[in-house]
């Protein structure tokens, strides 16, 4: 175990000890409360609770159908084919949780702690794989690795054989696709803990080696647990996106919940059925995140000020280095370096012939409803996580959770959960002002940016609300206390505490949304204005038609533009959230 | 064919970032306007809608998505919904439609003349505009007598051979609807069954996989909609037209009932903001010049007698069509599905 805090350096409290403080520090958050209750912040708190009910109103749509009676077509589903969606489902978030968090924690660390040839490029590198859509990934793959793609056809041809004469690994399958989602979803997770291992492992990792513990132990029992909850925070996004792909399973032919939910939806026309299996999913995701956040138990770790150095770095050499550079390497050539490649044979076999006209006005629509969202939805997430420091309390923090959801659930069904209130709010005002002033004001919201801006907000609350939540971690609410009792109000703290501590978290934030917003496709599909397209439709228009080269070219346009985020990520982070170095 | 240049690409995505401009305006439902919710986005539609606009003056707005989302669109916008027209590329879509009371009855002399009785709902909420035939598709070179009916795919000697898409695929759903008209539940079931067995592989991909699939030998039966076919032929990709090259076509049930016939079409919305300019929009869509270009943008054959069917499509020959009502076959659909279900089609 390691030792106390260290009162020179950060302050870390980790594990029985820290369990004591926390406690401890229960009884003081009591004395917060109520204060931050007396004062200023209700109508702070009042206003995050609007929004974040507002938030969750789409999901809670989905989720109200629980209350209706089973369905005779729930009864068929349950005999025929929910025995498979269960088990594929159980698969692909098994290797997704394994594959994200191997590849994302080991890598983060090596390219942390360790120096060797290409670490500092392979820091950078890492993050490439979120810059491509994981449906498009699936079609390269598909296209390249099928029997008839261009692999084995040229290895047929090569040696004569025909079918049945070889071997060759089946990826049209639960782990195929599994392996293929966590090899483009693992950046989540490498970006969360190399911003926690930059900020804690330099004082805490320095000092355990100090007292004599080598460093597999260090790792393993002083960084690793103190990296958990950003680690964790990593997993549970990228689980939930992988949960909530339709495209590639089923492309696939892989079934699993989305599948069944589009299935039962539109296939046998029971909305209730495909809204309780919807609601089945959202279980699933909420057991699995509650699950780990209770083993975590009332652990907190904080780190004070921003004296954190950067630890010695281990000088690799011969046989590890080469091996430290394959692990880095691997997931690199795998996620991104590959499938671009894939991409670019078919755009130059038979690419999209419009696509170099139209470019500039589909690529601006992509990047300016990108921008909006990444300012909106990161605006929001301050918003929930403040409060949710100011005020904790049950009530609020479930709220919010909840809110958050949005990320484990298909586009599509985001998509319908936001048409379906706001067509609603559109038609009863209209309606009111018709009777009333005998004005109609047809649709307000529907079909316009509004409403579109409102799925993203719905989606992607939790990715901005993850980043921000675990740069609200690292800041010691000693410092809080400290600048209220100095006479800071609430939004003093914020301005002049938090938000320069948060600058990392809060850009970290806009950026990860900026680019789910340019890959994100069934929302845009279906919300959007008319005469609104963007690259990812585009793609999908293409793709639709099954013309895969064709599609190619726009899929590499949104890595391309996608690149530009992810390029300013890896500035925004370079440093650690707490001045690493 | 790639006059797009990927490093322009990536110069475009740099620059990008720089200038944007402000949002493009949006459209609302106006006199003079036609607002139109397609699943079809074929880059020859351009063409077919500016002649429409230059014949008529309507200025065409458009939202291109799946139909499911579109008609799901439509319920949430209600009474005020701008929509004037909805087209889908399969009639089972228009028949949920309908069924969610989306589209409105009308009257066009020009549309009854023109569209074949069976390519049109009986109570004349929606038409049909283009076909598509699901054909057995094979190997020329290794399968000397392929089946000739729809039924002999399910056939002991084809056991490992058959290749499809998954039964999520609303045309794997229409065709088994359409078989269920004529066999009734049980025997379709058994069918079915016998179907899957005879599988090479699990269900995955789209029908243009099942085509690549037999050229490379990964299995040498295909069912697959006629156009993906044309699509491959008439493809600038040298690859996709050497796969075409391999396949042949057996149109099925050839000695019976047909083979059967899918439709891309559409009606009029229900609360439709422009419902003339939306029947003017219908009944263009009959026109012979349109019925040309509507069949050119994906191969598929014109519905109007005397229209001239794409030259790479007429290839693949002359055949008797099913004739059973598109209605009757869409409304079978999530009774089919559940017995493809139970089947094990997967």
């Amino acid at each position: 175990m390691m030792g106390r805090r260290s009162p020179i350096r950060a302050g870390l409290l980790a594990s029985p000890v820290s369990a004591r403080i926390a406690e401890a520090r229960g009884g003081l958050a009591g004395s917060r409360r109520a204060r931050s209750h007396g004062g200023a912040p209700r109508t702070l708190v009042a206003v995050t609770f609007i929004v974040a009910a507002l938030v969750a109103l789409p999901i809670l749509s989905v989720v109200a159908s629980v209350l209706n009676p089973r369905t005779e077509v729930m009864a068929h589903l349950v005999s025929t084919v929910l025995g498979d969606i269960l088990f594929n489902t159980f698969a692909i978030a098994l290797v997704v949780v394994l594959g994200t968090g191997l590849i994302g924690v080991a890598t983060a660390w090596l390219v942390t702690q360790c120096r060797f040839p290409g670490s500092g490029v392979f820091a950078w590198l890492l993050l490439l794989p979120l810059a491509i859509p994981g449906y498009i990934v699936g079609y390269a793959y598909a296209d390249f690795l099928a029997f008839a793609g261009p692999l084995q056809t040229g290895l047929r041809e090569t040696f004569g054989w025909g079918r049945g004469d070889y071997w060759f690994p089946d990826v049209f399958n639960v782990w195929g696709v599994g392996t293929m989602l966590a090899l483009v979803l693992y950046p989540y997770v490498y970006l969360l803990a190399r911003a926690a291992f930059l900020a804690h492992t330099a004082t805490a990792f320095e000092a355990s080696r100090a007292l004599g513990r080598g460093p597999w132990y260090s790792f393993l029992r002083v960084a690793l647990p103190l990296a958990r909850p950003a680690i964790a925070a990593g997993i549970a996004l990228a689980l939930m996106e992988a949960l909530a792909d339709f495209g590639t399973v089923q492309y696939y032919g892989v079934n699993t919940f989305t599948t069944a939910i589009y299935r039962t939806w539109f296939g046998l026309g029971d909305k209730t059925a495909a809204a309780q299996l919807a609601t089945g999913l959202l279980v699933f995701v909420i057991a699995i995140v509650a699950f780990e956040r209770h083993s975590r138990g009332a652990q907190r770790f904080t780190a004070v000020g921003r004296s954190a150095r950067p630890s010695p770095a281990f000088r690799l050499g011969g046989i590890r280095a080469a091996l430290a550079m394959a692990a880095c390497a691997l997931p690199v050539l795998l996620g991104f370096v590959a499938p671009v490649l894939i991409l670019l044979r078919l755009h130059f076999a038979g690419g999209d012939p419009i696509l170099g006209g139209v470019f500039w006005r589909f690529a601006s629509n992509s990047f300016i409803l990108a921008g909006m969202a990444a300012v909106i939805v990161v605006a929001v997430a301050l918003l929930l996580a403040y409060t949710m420091r100011l005020a904790p309390g049950r009530g609020l923090t479930g709220l919010v959770r909840f809110a958050s959801i949005g990320y484990a659930v298909p586009g599509t069904v985001v998509a319908v959960g936001v048409l379906a209130p706001l067509g609603a709010f559109d038609n009863a005002f209209d309606s009111f002002m018709r009777s009333t002033f005998g004005v109609s004001t047809g649709l307000l919201l529907s079909g316009t940016v509004v409403a579109i801006l409102f799925a993203y907000l719905v989606r992607f609350l939790a990715v901005a609300h993850g980043a921000l939540e675990s740069g609200f971690a690292k800041i010691s609410r000693n410092m809080d206390d400290a600048a209220r009792l100095l006479g800071q109000r609430p939004a003093g703290v914020v301005a002049r505490i938090h938000a320069p501590l948060l600058r990392g978290s809060l850009g970290t934030a806009a950026l990860i949304v900026f680019v789910d917003v340019l890959k994100e496709l069934p929302a845009t599909l279906i919300v959007r204005p008319f005469n609104f397209d963007t690259l990812a439709v585009r793609v999908y228009q293409l793709a639709s038609d099954e013309r895969l080269a064709q599609a190619s070219t726009g899929a590499l346009a949104i890595v391309a533009v996608a690149l530009i985020p992810v390029i300013l990520l890896m500035r925004v982070t370079a440093r650690g959230e707490n001045g690493g170095r | 064919m790639t006059d797009f240049k990927l490093h322009r690409t990536l110069l475009a995505g740099t620059v990008l970032a720089a200038g944007l401009v402000g949002l493009p305006a949006l459209a609302t439902a106006q006199s003079g306007e036609l607002n139109l919710y397609s699943s079809r986005h074929y880059d020859t539609d351009e063409a077919l809608y500016e002649n429409f606009t230059k014949q008529t003056g309507i200025k065409i707005n458009r939202i291109e998505a799946g139909a499911d989302e579109l008609i799901e669109r439509m319920i949430s916008e209600g009474a005020n919904s701008p929509a004037d027209v909805l087209i889908t590329v399969d009639a089972g879509r228009l028949e949920r439609a309908d069924e969610a009371g989306l589209l409105q009855q009308f009257d066009s002399e020009l549309l009854e003349e023109r569209v074949p009785d069976y390519l049109q709902d009986s109570e004349n909420k929606w038409f049909g505009f283009s076909k598509r035939a699901r054909v057995i598709m094979y190997a020329c070179d290794r399968v000397e007598n392929p089946p000739q009916t729809y039924e002999a795919l399910a056939d002991e000697e084809w056991k490992g051979r058959v290749l499809s898409r998954s039964s999520t695929n609303i045309y794997s759903q229409s065709l088994t609807g359409s078989i269920l008209a004529a066999l009734g539940e049980e025997a379709t079931e058994e069918w079915a069954r016998g179907l899957s067995e005879n599988f090479s592989r699990d269900p995955r991909g789209g029908d243009t996989d099942q085509i690549r699939a037999v050229a490379a030998g990964e299995g040498d039966l295909a069912i697959s909609n006629t156009y993906y076919l044309g699509n491959l032929l008439r493809s600038d990709n040298p690859e996709d037209r050497a796969v075409a090259e391999k396949i042949c076509v057996v149109f099925p049930n050839q000695d019976d009932r047909g083979t059967h016939v899918n439709i891309s079409g559409g009606g009029i919305a229900a609360n439709a903001p422009n419902p003339e300019a939306a029947k003017l929009f219908l009944e263009y869509l009959a026109s012979d010049q349109a019925q040309q270009y509507f069949a050119e943008g994906n191969s598929e054959y014109p519905v109007v007698e005397g229209v001239a069917a794409p030259e790479w499509i007429q290839k693949l020959g002359e055949f008797k069509e099913d004739e059973l009502s598109a209605e009757t076959f869409a409304k079978n659909n999530p009774k089919a599905l559940m017995l493809m279900d139970r089947a094990g089609w997967k």
